[in-house]
């Protein structure tokens, strides 16, 4: 396989965007990332787009077509691909234009992710996003997506004695990182007790355990990594990856305190490398939760399992901490356009990878993670990157 | 969701019917093809069976922010129950307080209607648990 590099990256803010539409924030994101390539729209070769649900939150399919056409692409009659795997669709859309390089079909490749989750009221947009759990025998018996991660949360309190005070400190340290981050939809630091006192949505999960619905894109530009030079002095290389299902219904899953899936693509994606998780310094994770993080550093074995919840109030996954973790504030903080999540989490690892973080800058980042879920974790992919200069 | 979506599954919901692998014994539900433990070995060797409805709770949450359809239900408690066949489910929890739910509580399914949909909606039934004896 032919080595794949992330040459160019952009992002739009992330929040409610009122004004903008999904074709805006597509656009955006897509023409920043090109700028920052360096390229002409004729170096293209395709169009990779993760996107959840735009058919339920905004009406429209079909926006690979749409998204490469409004970025005044329509003309080139370029192979354009929507990827779904719910929230793990932006991390898979990745993988899939990495393997289109790799096997050498194309040489760059554009790989956007947006959602846009707010012209639909929030009971809806909920609903929406319990559709990547199992319709037919989780929610229609009245469980939210929340109601499932919080199953997850008690059991892990039974199993570890994990606290809430624990898993609100999730909470707090990607709000501190978030306020350093200007596309942040959240750049306020928050309180353990406020999470605390935040009101219930599932117990044991409060409002501030949960992240925020919101408006958003964000977009990469990957190629060959033995073109890479001619675009950029600091190629950011693909060192593994690794993608994994389970059963859909977190019902009939081995452990309800493990993900299986993160487990076994974060193994896939380490073997790879021929890295281990104490040689990465910076994790951007799918804190969709809080429970969420706790259970992905344990999975992805940068804590001990049972572990996590201690571990995030003493600091080991803060900014400059043993594992700088969710840097740029995470879904928790930053925002999660669902289809935007695991190509923001790659904007944010590029630049760390390329010292251009600013305030939240991890010191001496040279190998960073991305760890992606679909559903309530029937769908993990983790991508390794590494400095290439 | 759709009336035939619904009416599809009416076995396994009103009646706990699941699957016994022909091959390893273990119970699924709701009912499977083929065993995921025994693959292709277990095509064609999947029989019905009916769970005895008891079980244990494994999990639980109380939910407070719900879809539109069980609005006038919450707060209400929702657990991942294993079954005496060892199967796990998901299904809420009922006459009793959600205070009163812990983890490893013994309950038994019911039947119930579990949800209405729209202003004049079509009614849907099937299990919910409740504390056993
Ligand atoms: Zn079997």
């Amino acid at each position: 396989m032919r080595g794949v590099a992330v040459i160019g990256v952009g992002e739009t803010e992330f929040g409610e965007l009122w004004d903008r539409s999904f074709r805006d924030l597509g656009i955006e994101a897509g023409l920043k990332a090109i700028q920052d390539a360096k390229l002409r729209s004729e170096d293209i070769d395709a169009v990779y787009i993760g996107n959840m649900s735009a058919g339920k939150f905004i009406d429209q399919e079909h926006v690979s077509a749409l998204v490469a056409d409004y970025s005044g692409l329509a003309d080139m009659h370029l192979p354009t691909v929507r990827v779904e795997g719910g929230g793990a669709c932006g991390a898979i859309a990745l993988l899939q234009a990495r393997l289109a390089i790799a096997s050498g079909m194309y040489d760059i490749v554009v790989v956007g992710g947006a959602e846009k989750m707010t012209d639909v009221g929030e009971v809806q947009a909920a609903e929406i996003l319990s559709s990547t759990a199992d319709q037919e025998w989780e929610s229609v018996f009245g469980a939210t997506f929340a109601g499932l991660y919080a199953m997850m949360a008690r059991r892990h309190m039974y199993e570890y004695g994990t606290t809430r005070e624990h898993l609100a400190s999730v909470a707090v340290k990607n709000h501190k990182n978030g306020a350093l981050n200007p596309d942040a939809q959240f750049q306020k630091e928050i309180t353990i007790d406020a999470v605390l006192q935040s009101p219930w949505v599932a117990e044991p999960l409060g409002l501030f355990d949960c992240a925020p619905l919101s408006d958003g894109a964000a977009a990469v530009v990957l190629c060959a990594a033995e073109k890479a030079h001619k675009f950029t002095d600091t190629p950011i290389l693909f060192r593994g990856s690794g993608q994994a299902s389970d059963f859909l219904a977190l019902h009939d899953r081995r452990d309800l305190t493990t993900m299986d899936a993160t487990v076994v693509a974060g193994k896939r994606a380490f073997d790879e490398a021929k890295l281990t998780p104490k040689d990465v310094q910076v994790a951007e994770v799918h804190d969709n939760f809080t429970i969420s993080e706790i259970l992905a550093i344990e999975d992805l074995r940068f804590v001990e399992k049972g572990k996590g919840g201690p571990a995030t109030l003493d600091g080991v996954t803060a900014l400059n901490g043993k594992i700088s973790v969710n840097t740029s504030g995470g879904l928790k903080a930053r925002g999660q356009p669902v289809g935007a999540t695991g190509v923001a989490q790659a904007v944010e690892i590029v630049h760390q990878l390329r010292g251009e973080a600013g305030k939240r800058q991890v010191v001496g980042a040279r190998r960073g993670l991305t760890h992606t879920l679909g559903g309530t974790g029937a769908t993990a992919i983790v991508h390794i990157f590494e400095r290439g200069d | 969701m759709a009336i035939p979506r619904f009416w599809r599954e009416i076995a396994s919901r009103y009646n706990l019917i699941g699957t016994k692998c022909g091959s390893c014994g273990k119970v699924d539900f709701p009912p499977r093809a083929v065993c995921p433990d025994c693959g292709r070995k277990s095509i064609g060797k999947m029989q019905r069976v009916k769970l005895t409805g008891k079980g244990t709770v494994v999990t639980y949450t109380v939910i407070h922010d719900a879809p539109a359809q069980f609005e006038l239900q919450k707060p209400y408690v929702m657990a991942i129950i294993e079954m005496e066949e060892g199967v796990r489910l998901t299904s809420q929890v009922i006459d009793t307080k959600p205070e009163d739910v812990k983890i490893g509580m013994k309950v038994q399914a019911a039947f119930r209607k579990l949800g209405q949909e729209g202003e004049a909606g079509v009614i849907h039934y099937g299990y919910k648990f409740r504390p056993a004896g």
